[in-house]
């Protein structure tokens, strides 16, 4: 037996530069490190960072009243008008409201689908399951919300249509509409993290639970959703971000209601330091969001 | 006959330092123990099936199981992975539900009951501790469904922890606690309800081999103490002959053989429990003949087998002999495994105790000639597996 020279040291002639390469950086963990790092790292500050930090600064802009351009001296006048308008912060609430509604009934509608998923269909047929409800995710946008302007449309619309021989009218354009229709967008975002939470849930704790005596909603309410929890804040920080900044389904299906992030899309042709002013109304009630959703440790979920 | 049947439940007060003084107590005041009442066992299956799956794919798990659980023994059902002990036992928690046959527990039949409606405990493999409850939260889980008042849950919980000594660590979370306190913590958790069956799903396999062994003995100990029926799965032949009054042997979902420790080890009625339950060490046809002088197959069991170099002089004339050559030299510790090729045909393994001999000596027995031989009593004729009648 021939001993194989010790890794890293003297290569011989004739390797190809690839593992001449690999073998130099195998020594050296540190240069490993940052040239894995360096180009995402790059991305994240130029695109990402930049882009919010710009965002920021238009705020404290102003706009020249009669060319509409930008002027770069720092002033407090677009913040001091969203704060002082009754009607930006009106718009505030129903927006938050929205996006807390379009939670909650993501979560209601999750919980049973990540369940059966997770739990009740067998092992084999789970693959098939998380790829129907990503199915939606691969579709354009713009169509599902057209799709819905059909569903929730006053008089001819697929749900009016249904509820007539009730005697019902159709929910219509309008705030109700928005809803249905981010929670229908949104529900894949909630299922994902939910299903992967109840599906690392060991089948046993359920057993167990049943074994000391537990009928099923007991075990339930006691041991799968406290243990499901922060897999649930983890899929309600998408579905509540995402329905913060949604203004394409509010014109398409919201009738006259308004939104920030339609205030955001109505200002920032004419004034875009007031419109950025008003985006960082979502961006702020976003991180308070985080802020508390961290304490929850549902951030190691995501 | 005829008293009424005692079962004695677990009094956690029954362990713990002055235990033994406790128990006593217990057992003096108690009245004498009934005969085990034949007519109305712990818990009776008959022609239990259970079959996964449908079509080509179908798998019988169990395939026909009929089984008498006496009150208050220790029951252990031991077998390969994959011989349906495990699911004999969940189908008794309810945690299966039977394809076809019945389980009785008491004298009632609980076949299609859900496994809340059942008086059984399980300790699972895995423990299944619920890991957002503290240790009190977990054991006390039980109580706090069936509305056990608070106080007396509060005491009961104190009490079951005690047992297991972990008293003192009630409020921690189970993920701080280490292998073997889990396991304690499960048990607490199922003997706090005081179940008619507890059934225990291989709970000492994550352990390691000295915990291991210490709770084998603490386990078999609670038992004695508490009077509950144990039904223990495991896969391990030594844990089954060290801890129970008897042992179901397991093989292709059925039970292969029903007997007390030495039943099974001394007198396996199948070559699949003489090669399960220890070593095989079979003999049959010609072998069987020219070393034994008759047909059939017939098991000896290794440390029976006393193993001398071919030159030296005979032993005892009734002893069985036969001569070999040592293939194989296995240095255990304590002893050392000889793996023997017959002149005869067979092979046979022979386990000789290190009293004199070091690893270095036995070293050079590898290659020699020897003269196996043994006690012809110790010779056990185990049915051939194609007309064994199975054991039920």
């Amino acid at each position: 037996m021939t001993a194989l020279p010790p890794a890293g040291t003297s290569v011989a002639p004739g390797v190809p530069a690839g593992r001449r390469l690999s073998a130099w950086l195998s020594g050296r963990p540190r240069v490993r490190l940052a040239a894995l790092l360096a180009p995402p790292a790059i991305w994240l500050t130029l695109v990402y960072l930049a882009a919010l930090l710009a965002l920021l600064t238009t705020a404290f802009f102003s706009v020249d009243e009669f060319t509409n351009a930008v002027t770069r001296t720092l002033t407090l006048s677009n913040v001091r008008d969203v704060v002082s308008d009754p009607a930006y912060l009106r718009a505030s609430a129903r927006t938050v409201g929205v996006a807390a509604a379009v939670t909650a009934l993501c979560t209601v509608i999750a919980i049973p689908m990540a369940f059966f998923m997770a739990k009740v269909a067998p092992a084999r047929s789970r693959g098939l399951l998380v790829a129907l409800v990503l199915t939606p995710l691969w579709a354009s946008y713009l169509v599902k919300v057209y799709a819905w302007q059909a569903m929730v449309q006053p008089g001819s619309g697929v749900i009016a249509w249904v509820l007539r021989p009730l005697g019902v009218d159709g929910p219509g354009y309008g705030l109700m509409a928005v809803v249905l229709t981010l929670t229908y967008l949104w529900l894949p975002y909630m299922v994902l993290p939910v299903y992967a939470g109840l599906e690392r849930l060991p089948d046993s704790l359920v057993d167990a639970s049943a074994d000391l005596g537990a009928g099923p909603w007991r075990t339930f309410r006691n041991v799968v959703l406290p243990l499901a929890y922060p897999s649930i804040v983890a899929g309600s920080v998408f579905t509540f971000s995402l329905s913060l900044g949604d203004y394409i389904t509010v014109q398409i299906v919201g009738g006259k209601a308004q939104l920030l992030a339609n205030i955001v899309f109505a200002n920032y042709a004419a004034n875009l330091p007031f419109a950025a002013a008003i985006a960082i109304i979502p961006v702020l009630i976003t991180v308070a969001y985080l802020a508390v959703v961290r304490r929850t440790g549902a951030l190691d979920n995501l | 006959m005829g008293t009424e049947p005692v079962t004695m439940r677990w009094d956690p007060q029954l362990s713990g330092p002055r235990a033994g003084r406790r128990l006593y107590g217990a057992l003096v005041s108690t009245q004498p123990q009934p005969d085990v009442d034949a007519a109305r066992p712990a818990i009776r299956l008959r022609g239990l099936r259970k079959r996964f799956g449908t079509g080509p794919q179908a798998v019988d798990a169990v395939a026909g199981v009929d089984l008498d659980v006496r009150d208050g023994e220790f029951l252990t059902l031991l077998g390969p992975s994959g011989s349906g002990k495990t699911t004999v036992l969940r189908l008794i928690a309810g945690f299966e539900l039977a394809t076809a046959g019945t389980i009785e527990l008491g004298g009632v039949d609980v076949t299609r009951r859900a496994p809340f409606e059942r008086d059984v405990n399980t300790v699972f493999q895995d423990y299944a501790l619920f890991p957002h409850m503290s240790v009190t939260d977990n054991v006390g889980y039980g109580l706090r469904v069936r509305k056990v008042g608070r106080a007396e849950r509060a005491s009961r919980t104190q009490e079951a922890l005690d047992g297991v000594r972990l008293g003192h660590l009630g409020d921690r979370r189970p993920a701080q606690l280490s292998g073997g306190q889990r396991q304690r913590v499960a048990l607490a958790r199922a003997l706090v309800n005081r179940p008619r069956v507890l059934l225990l799903d291989e709970p000492l396999g994550a352990l390691d081999l000295k915990l291991r062994e210490q709770m084998q003995v603490e386990l078999k100990a609670i038992q004695r103490q508490v009077g509950i029926t144990f039904v223990f799965v495991t896969h391990d032949q030594e844990e089954a002959l060290t801890m129970s009054d008897r042992i179901a042997v397991f093989d292709g979902g059925r039970i292969e053989q029903l007997g007390s420790a030495a039943d099974v080890y001394e007198r396996p009625a199948t070559p699949f429990v003489a090669g399960f339950v220890g070593t095989s060490n079979l003999l049959s046809g010609a072998a069987a003949e020219q070393v034994l002088g008759r047909s059939g197959t017939w098991s000896v069991r290794p440390e029976k087998i006393r193993l001398d170099l071919d030159d030296e002089p005979a032993a005892e004339a009734h002893d069985r002999s036969a001569t070999g050559v040592v293939r194989e030299v296995v240095y255990v510790g304590s002893a050392t495994r000889f793996v023997v090729d017959l002149d005869a045909g067979a092979s046979l393994v022979a386990l000789q105790q290190n009293v004199q001999t070091s690893s270095s000596d036995v070293d050079a027995y590898r290659g020699r000639r020897v003269r196996l031989h043994w006690d012809p009593r110790h010779e056990v004729q185990v049915a051939d597996p194609a007309t064994a009648p199975t054991a039920h």
